[in-house]
């Protein structure tokens, strides 16, 4: 498994596209302002919802009516990040598939997707009365750490620390980066 | 010149240097300071997009700006307490990059912008007759953020 995404990154990497990207002058980072930007209406206004539904805000206004309103703004933040996301690992393919940053950003995004499922699924019973359940909140908690965890672990994917090309690098991280004599 | 020397001295303080010496320091307030970010962001896209009447229309913006005062408070706060020691670490570099200082100029226009004309408009937003000048408010405010968040990113491409 390990072997066969790193050979398609190694062919993404090959592309004259990513090359493209990868050597441009101010595409690369002008998609990068992109995704960091994008944080504020993704990101942002579903914290804001999240705290809602914690009770630590809007509280006069219904839960329903703040989902139902604000969420569609967060939907499109998270469209953006999507997008510039797949550009930024597109243009250097092969190092971000090998940063333990960059899994552990991928991890935390699934735990994230799962709890928005299981959110989205539990949604209907989110009535206009101003209940809350324990689930929910649990859900709300779990939105702000593992969207905050996504962030941090982002951010850190650009430093080498524990690049494959460390020659120092611990035996587990080499293990954990899915490290490989092919590259 | 002299703030060029106020720059230096900044950055020789001890925690300038307990910064730049460490490898992860640098890294994890970065981090928080997009934490900030976050919440920053959404609590002023929300009360901008009020402004402009898109979002949550059927509430009234004064409403809107006491749920949003908070978040934007504590994001600023956490902007400013993580922003301060990220300067102090490199404030000679910032001090030759351009991006630095439109980030703090606009950043100033910003947070004068948000504490007299903004504030004011909201508060007599109910009595206002005319929209185009609380819509007017809402588009200056995001744009005046927008530039300074992305020439805060772009201080470290320069």
């Amino acid at each position: 498994m390990n072997e066969w995404l790193l050979l398609i990154c190694l062919r993404i990497e090959k592309s004259s596209g990513s090359i493209a990207l990868h050597e441009s002058l101010y595409l690369y980072s002008l998609i990068e302002t992109a995704h960091v930007l994008a944080i504020c209406l993704f990101v942002g206004t579903l914290f804001m919802v999240d705290f809602r539904l914690l009770g630590w805000s809007f509280t006069t206004i219904p839960p329903q009516e703040i989902c139902k309103k604000v969420l569609p703004f967060s939907i499109i933040g998270f469209v953006i990040m999507l997008v510039t996301g797949a550009l930024l690992f597109y243009a250097i393919p092969v190092r971000t598939y090998q940063s333990i940053f960059f899994r552990i950003k991928m991890a935390l995004l699934i735990i994230a997707g799962i709890n928005a499922l299981i959110f989205h699924l539990n949604a209907r019973k989110l009535s206009y009365n101003f209940d809350i359940s324990r689930l929910t909140k649990v859900a709300a908690i779990t939105s702000l750490l593992s969207w905050s965890g996504v962030i941090i672990a982002g951010r850190m994917i650009a430093y080498n620390w524990f690049d494959c090309d460390k020659p120092d690098l611990n035996k587990t991280f080499y293990w954990l980066a899915g490290c490989n004599d092919l590259t | 010149m002299i703030l060029l020397e106020l720059f230096d001295q900044l950055e020789q303080t001890f925690l300038g240097t307990v910064i730049r010496d460490s490898a992860w320091l640098f890294p994890v307030i970065e981090s928080i300071h997009l934490l900030g970010l976050a919440i920053l962001g959404g609590s002023i896209l929300i009360l901008d997009l009020r402004l402009l009447n898109i979002l949550l229309t059927s509430i009234p913006i004064n409403s809107i700006n006491q749920n949003c005062r908070l978040w934007f408070r504590i994001g600023i706060s956490v902007m400013i307490f993580t922003g301060i020691p990220l300067f102090i670490s490199e404030s000679i570099k910032c001090y030759y990059n351009p991006f630095f200082w439109i980030k703090m100029i606009t950043l100033t226009t910003a947070l004068i912008f948000t504490f007299t004309v903004r504030a004011k408009v909201i508060k007599n937003s109910d009595t206002y007759k005319n929209p185009i000048k609380v819509r007017a408010t809402g588009v200056f405010s995001m744009l005046c953020w927008f530039t300074v968040a992305a020439s805060g990113r772009w201080i470290g491409f320069y």
